[in-house]
């Protein structure tokens, strides 16, 4: 029986600090994709992991379910979809966890997006969020791109992109 | 490495259809992922295992709706994938997870644990029991309302512990 659930490529931050992580040149031959990242900003203040395809950063929106350890909310957004991330003043050593799932990536449906993702810290603020995402594009996605919006991910945060096949 | 992560089955709907099976379920997995991204009209998957179109099954859910986080449980006949049925935008697809575990044991009930987002309403996760000490060798997959439409796409994935 063949493996269908195939890692395709990892990025791993190395000493220093990287504003995007990026996967290329991502082959159309399987059914659905899943990233897996791992990740911590050196930012001071809230910031998030925003994922974009093939370069274009339009036609996307989320919608998301969150709870702090307080409160339970949810938000719409038609600019981004953006998931919370470890920042410097989380315990030390703490990364955010999440994971993508991304149906029928080459098709030419919009493509929708379903992620899980925490941001567990050993205090009395922490996320844990999941997520639902819309880019309204016709394209097959080749590229995905990783970006924090407030300062750069930190070393040893990583990302690995895996593909399923159906059959 | 053998492979852990298996497609038992796939349907890609190229005609709108009401519903899905899935029959003959071999009990050689540990448990079962069911990935279904589809689309409708005021429409959700109510799932029936091994025909059983009883009152056995209940359900937990919570919602983001992009204003108010919320939860609700309740009885049903189905497996359900949603708390209520809604229509996608256009161009949207629906994508929902469920995974069934430890499918094939016969002594213990059937947890199903969903996860299903519509980017343009909901994103939810939703916990089902399923009351019966039967293995799972059937799921038939039937719309909540109308039809899925064409491009719909279900697929059964079989996960192995070893």
């Amino acid at each position: 029986m063949p493996d269908t659930f195939i890692k395709i490529a990892s990025v791993t931050v190395g000493s220093g600090t990287a504003a995007t992580m990026e996967f290329t040149s991502i082959p159309s031959t399987y059914t659905d994709l899943v990233l897996k990242v791992s990740a911590r900003s050196g930012s001071t203040t809230g910031t998030n992991v925003a994922i974009t395809f093939n370069g274009s950063s339009s036609n996307v929106s989320m919608r998301l379910l969150y709870g702090t350890g307080s409160t339970a909310a949810s938000l719409a957004d038609s600019t981004k979809i953006a998931w919370e991330q470890s920042i410097a003043s989380y315990t030390s050593n703490t990364f955010s966890s999440a994971d993508v799932y991304i149906p029928n990536y080459a098709g030419s449906n919009y493509k929708s997006l379903s992620f899980d993702d925490t941001s567990e810290n050993n205090a009395t603020l922490a996320f844990a969020e999941l997520g639902a995402g819309l880019w309204s594009s016709t394209a097959a996605i080749n590229q995905i791109t990783l970006t924090s919006s407030s300062a750069n991910f930190v070393q040893y945060t990583t990302a690995t992109l895996y593909g399923i096949k159906n059959s | 490495m053998p492979s852990t992560y298996t497609p038992i089955a796939t349907t890609t709907l190229g005609s709108p259809a009401s519903v899905v099976s899935f029959t003959s379920i071999s009990g050689s997995y540990t448990d079962l992922r069911l990935v279904s991204v589809y689309r409708g009209t005021s429409t959700g998957i109510n799932c029936y295992p091994n025909s059983d179109f009883g009152s056995n099954k209940s359900w937990t859910a919570i919602r983001g709706t992009g204003t108010v986080a919320e939860s609700s449980r309740n009885s049903s006949i189905a497996i359900q994938d949603y708390w209520q049925t809604v229509t996608n935008a256009t161009g949207e697809f629906t994508v929902s997870k469920m995974d069934f575990m430890n499918y094939s044991n016969t002594t213990t009930f059937k947890t199903v644990l969903v996860r299903r987002d519509v980017t343009s309403a909901y994103t939810e996760a939703i916990v089902n029991l399923y009351r019966s000490t039967s293995a799972l060798t059937s799921l038939g997959l039937y719309s909540a309302s109308g039809n899925f439409d064409t491009g719909s796409t279900f697929t059964l994935y079989g996960v192995k512990s070893a």
